[in-house]
């Protein structure tokens, strides 16, 4: 065959007419414009937004405010730092993940690999769709009614008289857990369904059973989907602050309770830096506008680089090049 | 033990242990609404239906059973929540039809007429910001919008007129309004998106190909065929929207008001109010007094059937859309 | 089948701008004469209404169509046949500017619609001029009446009534062969009749606004025999008032509906000629085993 090519279109050439407003109809026109002034509106008030809040936090972020203690002062120049709500909001966030991980991932190969009865099934696919679509607030009270029954009184404070505090970093974390259980499980269902089953029947042909299969093969092949939803799930927790709040007493310090090194944290109360900035604004107790800002940058930045490490999880999962051929999960 | 664990799991095991932990979200659920709906029965078995109805001060009733103690005489349970109901209605409505209507267009712009660069800066953009906190929003608008409003937008005038009624302050519908679509606007922006970009190249290339412009493929056909996402998102948003209790209670004004619309509409949006769910979180701290106790719980029971009942919504809205074929 | 149809109307009725050329009638007599078998072959074509200079589309490095010329004639059928990957259905696109919804995807080269460069016209005008029929039928999630009433109602700047558009929606069935077996389910969803149906409405929906020239992008390969027949008769009865370019890669197919037929191989064109030439005297070594099924 001829290798001859083609002349490229010539440069000078006219480019082909596009195509013409003229003829529209007005109702068409005008809807045109709106779509670029949504577009346009929305990096408008993204811009607001983040220089704004770089502007303020820049100003009122000390390094001192990281390392100190937070104290019910009334004078803003003693009361402190907010060492104990960044500790509170790490130590929530890993509580939260560390218990909706499993459970989410659990479910999805349940839902996915076996999905029988599929009514059953079906219903647990539902259900984790009510959760995600069930307002935190309901899920902080619920969780206080729950926590404060005698059973599970061992996972907070207990008074002399028996009763049931039901506030602490466990029950926080075990409410904070049904807010990222939806995003690991949709996550780690769809990189599921996105395995061909070809890779499944190679699997069985070499004689694994089902359990080896998932977990020698399908599971390693999900990894990426996991961690996206659970750093999806670790932002949504560190925003969130009406679980906080209710549930974990939103106290300035970290309070420890019981004797039991490490679970003594757990079994107490704290803040978080959501908290923080909540107590700290107007519309809290403390009333210290320069403290809220420079706590809110501090988890803006935090909760926004949790937010796009899923990009680099995501492009490491699909450099090898080979995730996405072989198991066709190229997205 | 130990050993054991590492044993291999026989199949059946671990499909029986698999299908229990995913049938505790569903236990989860059914604990939610009986441990709620247990808790929030005393306020109903005391006010029957009424107790939505509008009649008196809310904030005042609410006062009365904070201070009525551990043994509240019944007619301290005596509870008309119809502003916070207005409250919320009115700010999760106005801010989803906003919000939708936002969203669609930025929607189309994204997928049909942003330039290739634009489009890589605005979609991490819109991850951004559905990436925020709900209390730093909450902060932006309680310490700039809040007295942006009180300062240039009401005049003293507008603060004369309703003086006997309520304060004017800035903390408006107006201002719960606005950031509560730039809140929601995010998420659906992502579902109509992705859906925009999943349907079929046939159907935009046919419009496409019979001499339709770009805009009206998108309108006749791409988002007629995207209509069971545009419902999901807009679903999912009410949610959203009705949920959201600690931005509101920084800017709402946090007032047991409900907006009269008769008062025309530059008033009506710059009162104060408060809804169900910024009310839950203020009064979380007086739940010893039983009576608090139980009308904040039915609070709560309230927002539970309204989600479970939206969720029910947005799958039948999508059910005759089926006949066309469309892709839910 | 089809056989007492009315003769097509050539009366403007929605205010798109007019379709035929000054001077070019109807040729008389297409219509009627079709209700034979599959076909019947006119002697001479009618005037030029596509030029094809040499066209050349490229993606990215890859040169899918290489320097092609051809022509396309009113009342005949151009029939483009070789095996595939061949660039049949890339230069189908190039024809009304569909390529250039692929990002990457370049053109070199001329395309004349009457005389006129057809970068020069403004793009949605040159696709309501030059209509498509795709490979895999593709009504829109509506009704039948509101799939063949689309173009309709999109084309005209004022939104048409539904008694105006009633009449011209069922001419446009009725052309297509379909009007006997919707015409009490007008309302139903497109999406519930079968594939041959389908297609044969996508059809109706390309020709309601009366196009010029109708490109058909192997319309019958996801169809079975009879729908196969039953779109190739209305090709036949189409051609009087239309120029139709259909790909296929059936060559019976080719030799049934095509008066011309253009050979290509790897993005050339190899040879382009009157049916019968093509398949009873083919000049190329390649045409010759082509047709005759060496390859494919
Ligand atoms: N969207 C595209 N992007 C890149 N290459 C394409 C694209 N579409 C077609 N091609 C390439 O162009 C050549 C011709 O394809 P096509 O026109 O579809 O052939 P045919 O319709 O004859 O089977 C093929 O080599 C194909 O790989
Ligand atoms: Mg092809």
């Amino acid at each position: 065959m001829a290798v001859t090519a083609s002349p490229r279109p010539a440069p000078g050439k006219q480019r082909p007419k596009r195509e013409s407003m003229a003829d529209w109809r007005w109702g068409d026109r005008i809807a045109y414009v709106l779509c670029w002034g949504a577009g346009l509106a929305l990096c408008a008030i993204a811009a607001l937004i983040m220089g704004y809040m770089a502007v303020r936090g820049l100003q009122y972020l000390k390094p001192s405010l990281l390392w100190s203690h937070p104290s019910g002062e009334v004078d803003q120049s003693d009361s402190g730092g907010f060492l104990d709500p960044i500790i509170g909001t790490i130590l929530l966030t890993i509580i939260g993940i560390a218990i909706a991980t499993p459970i989410a991932v659990a479910a999805a190969i349940w839902v996915v690999e076996y999905g029988r009865p599929s009514g059953l099934a079906r219903m647990v696919e539902s259900g984790i769709e009510v959760v995600a679509g069930t307002p935190d607030i309901v899920l902080a009270i619920f969780g206080l009614a729950l926590f404060q029954h005698g059973l599970l009184g061992w996972m907070s404070f207990t008074a002399e008289g028996g009763a049931v505090f039901g506030r602490s970093f466990l029950t926080a974390g075990a409410m904070m857990s049904l807010i990222a259980l939806p995003m690991v499980f949709g996550a780690t269902r769809e990189g599921l369904q996105s395995i061909p089953a070809h890779v499944r029947e190679a699997s069985y042909g070499l004689g694994k059973t089902k359990i080896a299969t998932i977990r020698r093969v399908l599971l390693p092949a999900v990894r990426p989907n996991v961690s996206t939803g659970a750093a999806l799930g670790m932002g949504r927790i560190a925003g969130d602050t009406a679980i906080v709040v209710i549930l974990l007493g939103a106290t300035l310090r970290l309070e420890k309770e019981g004797g039991v090194p490490g679970l003594d944290v757990l079994k107490g109360t704290g803040s978080t830096l959501t908290s923080y900035v909540y107590n700290n604004s107007p519309a809290g107790e403390g009333n210290a506008p320069e403290k809220a800002y420079a706590a809110a940058f501090v988890l803006l930045l935090l909760v926004v680089a949790l937010n796009f490490t899923v990009d680099l999880i995501a492009r490491r999962g699909a450099k090898t090049g080979l995730e996405g051929t072989r198991l066709g999960a190229g997205r | 033990m130990l050993h054991r664990l590492r044993q291999p799991w026989s199949d059946r095991r671990a499909e029986l242990t698999l299908g229990a932990l995913a049938c505790a979200v569903l236990l989860v659920i059914v604990l939610m609404v009986v441990f709620v709906a247990n808790e929030a029965w005393p306020t109903f078995q005391h006010n029957g239906l009424r107790w939505l109805f509008p009649g008196g001060n809310v904030d005042t009733q609410i006062n009365t059973m904070v201070n009525a103690g551990a043994k509240p005489p019944a007619a301290d349970y005596h509870l008309r929540a119809w502003p916070l109901v207005w409250g919320t209605i009115l700010t999760t409505g106005l801010a989803v039809v906003f919000g939708l209507i936002f969203a669609l267009l930025a929607s189309i712009f994204i997928v049909e007429f942003a330039p290739d660069r634009l489009r890589a800066i605005i979609v991490p953009v819109v991850r951004l910001l559905a990436a925020v906190p709900s209390v730093i929003y909450g902060l932006l608008g309680i310490l700039v919008l809040v007295p942006f409003v009180g300062n240039h937008i009401i005049s003293a005038h507008d603060k004369k007129s309703v003086e006997f009624i309520v304060q004017l302050s800035g903390a408006s519908l107006l201002v719960a309004v606005v950031i509560l679509t730039v809140m929601i606007v995010p998420i659906m922006i992502a579902i109509c998106v992705d859906a925009l970009y999943a349907v079929p190249r046939g159907w935009k290339e046919g419009a496409v190909a019979l001499g339709v412009n770009r805009w009206r493929a998108m309108w006749t056909v791409s988002i007629r065929a995207a209509r069971p996402a545009i419902i999901a998102a807009a679903v999912l948003a009410c949610a959203r929207a009705l949920g959201e209790a600690i931005m509101l209670s920084m800017v709402s004004g946090s007032v047991g008001f409900a907006p009269n619309p008769f008062d025309g509409p530059r008033l009506f949006l710059l009162e104060p109010l408060r809804p169900l769910a910024s009310t839950i979180v203020e009064d979380s701290e007086s739940l010893q007094a039983p009576a608090v106790r139980s009308t904040v719980y039915a609070f709560a029971l309230l927002l539970l059937f309204s989600s479970l009942l939206l969720s029910l919504a947005g799958y039948l809205a999508k059910q005759p859309m089926k006949k066309y074929g469309v892709r839910s | 089948m089809i056989t007492e149809q009315p003769p097509p109307i050539r009366k403007i009725l929605v205010d798109a701008p007019p379709t035929v050329a000054p001077g070019i009638a109807p040729p008389a007599g297409g219509h009627a004469a079709t209700s034979g078998a599959a076909h019947h072959r006119r002697g001479e074509a009618g005037p030029e209404r596509m030029t094809l200079q040499g066209l050349s589309v490229f993606y990215g490095e890859n040169e899918a169509v290489k320097q092609v010329s051809l022509s396309i004639r009113l009342g005949e059928v151009l029939a483009l046949i070789g095996p595939s990957g061949c660039g049949k259905t890339t230069l189908l696109r190039t024809l009304n500017r569909l390529t250039e919804l692929t990002a990457g995807a370049q053109r070199g080269g001329t395309i004349l619609l009457d005389g006129t460069d057809v970068d020069a016209l403004e793009v949605t005008a040159l696709r309501r001029r030059v209509a498509m029929v795709f490979q895999q039928p593709n009504p829109f999630p509506m009704s039948i009446f509101d799939n063949v009433a689309y173009a309709l109602r999109e084309q005209s700047r004022k939104r048409p009534g539904r008694s105006v558009l009633a009449p011209l929606v069922e001419d446009a069935l009725r052309r297509a062969g379909l009007w006997d077996e919707v015409k009490d389910k007008l309302d139903a969803p497109a999406l519930r009749l079968s594939g041959g149906q389908q297609q044969r409405l996508c059809i109706a929906r390309a020709i309601a606004t009366r196009p010029e020239v109708l490109l058909m992008d192997e319309p019958c390969s996801a169809l079975d025999p009879r729908s196969t027949a039953v779109i190739e008769q209305l090709i036949g009865e189409l051609r009087s008032d239309l120029a139709i370019v259909i790909v296929t890669h059936n060559m019976q197919q080719a030799r049934r509906v095509g008066d011309k037929v253009a050979f290509m191989y790897l993005g050339d064109l190899v040879e382009y000629g009157p049916a019968e030439q093509i398949f009873d005297a083919p000049q190329a070594q390649r045409t010759r085993d082509y047709v005759r099924g060496v390859f494919g």
